[in-house]
């Protein structure tokens, strides 16, 4: 009886959701499968303890196959978000771009231009830049020293996909064709790259102390 | 010769006068092509939010909603999916392993941004610290699937154990120990 009423449960949770899957990986129909598609968002300590590391994934389910001609979209910004004084709102911006010349173009962090659903590129004062590490090089990584935004290091390319879960039995559950997770489970993005974007910035440009709350989004230029 | 240069040269003239008329009578259009807009099309705090708790027919939505309107658009219809979703929260007294309720709960997620201190450890859960940032070998998902079927006693005794984890740990490579951390690709 229990058993039936979980998966009852997960059953009429299937109709309402529809396809299902991961941490963010494919979530939604309108950007399923393109370019402006968040597959993950990562915030933590850097190895130097006095820098936070945002990791924003793109584009995921990448295979090998597929990975030499995988690449950024030129016309979606990746921005990092920061509300440090607990209303939701960002009161500073990463952004993100690629460039012409596969370069990622990082601006921030900064105070942005606007809040909201719509965003402006931050002043040229703010801005650093990486080359777009190739397919197959190691991973190129750049530090800034342009004043306003010294000391931000950035990378940008393809990467092995650092979400792991088992994303097909989760999906067998809530299609009510199972009853649990298998053990041991299998991780579904084992194998699969996906398009990173790393910033590391002093913590002293994000508000030093405290706890702040933070996000990505994808925008796409109009 | 001299007269058809000439001629090409007038009409050219007129042309480029013409095109500079037309983006002198249109101020807005002028105004466009001077600062880029780019309007947010997805969006993401914690891990598998929009993936669990959003209905299909609010995905698009929910990605396009800032974080400051999500909490009032989204709580209550995310407490509607939770006690659907899980036996552990079908009573209304019925609590999480960190102490919530469904509405507690669903309010927290339902603003969906990842908390990060910025005074010591980042991570989802790592056994003391709760939500204090997400590194890269946190095991998200077993923790929210601790905090949606688990129960009070998730931790040590889930009330739903082949739903409580999904018995993936690890990533499939290791992570870097330096900058850019995540491994390289496959």
């Amino acid at each position: 009886m229990k058993t039936r009423k979980i998966l009852l449960g997960l059953a009429s949770i299937a109709l309402v959701s529809g396809a299902i899957i991961a941490a963010d990986h494919i979530d939604a129909p309108a950007v399923e499968g393109g370019t402006s598609d968040i597959t993950d968002f990562y915030a933590f300590q850097g190895a130097n303890t006095n820098n936070l590391v945002f990791v924003a994934n793109v584009q995921g389910l990448i295979t090998p196959e597929n990975s030499a001609v995988a690449k950024f979209d030129k016309n979606v910004m990746i921005e990092f978000n920061i509300d440090t004084d607990g209303d939701y709102v960002e009161d500073y911006v990463i952004q993100a771009i690629p460039s012409s010349d596969d370069k990622m173009y990082v601006y921030g962090p900064a105070v942005p231009n606007e809040t909201g659903k719509n965003s402006t590129l931050l002043s040229n004062s703010y801005k650093s830049s990486v080359a777009i590490t190739p397919y197959g090089n190691d991973a190129i990584t750049a530090t800034t020293n342009a004043s306003s935004v010294s000391g931000v290091k950035a990378f940008a390319g393809l990467r092995d996909d650092p979400f792991f879960m088992d994303f097909a039995q989760y999906s067998a559950i809530v299609g009510g064709t199972a009853g649990g997770f298998n053990n041991p489970g299998a991780d579904t993005f084992a194998g699969t790259n996906v398009l990173s974007v790393v910033v590391e910035v002093p913590k002293t440009m994000i508000g030093s102390t405290g706890t702040i709350n933070t996000w990505v989004t994808t925008k796409r230029k109009q | 010769m001299i007269r058809k240069i000439t001629t090409i040269g007038m009409m050219l003239s007129v042309a480029v006068i013409s095109f500079n008329c037309s983006n002198n009578d249109d101020d807005n259009e002028m105004q466009e092509s001077v600062t880029t807009v780019y309007v947010q099309e997805d969006q993401m705090g914690r891990p598998a939010v929009n993936t669990v708790f959003v209905a299909s027919a609010d995905k698009d939505v929910f990605n396009k909603t800032i974080p400051s309107k999500q909490g009032a658009a989204f709580a209550s219809k995310f407490k509607t999916n939770l006690e659907a979703l899980s036996p552990a929260f079908n009573e209304s007294t019925d609590k999480n392993a960190l102490g919530q309720t469904s509405t507690a709960f669903t309010t927290l997620l339902a603003t969906d941004v990842l908390n990060v201190s910025l005074d010591g450890t980042t991570t989802f859960y790592d056994g003391t610290n709760v939500l204090t940032g997400r590194a890269l070998a946190d095991d998200v998902i077993t923790v929210e699937l601790i905090l949606i079927f688990g129960g009070e006693s998730g931790l040590t005794m889930s009330e739903n154990p082949t739903l409580s984890d999904d018995n993936v740990s690890a990533n499939d490579k290791d992570f870097l120990t330096s900058f850019p951390y995540l491994a390289s690709p496959w």
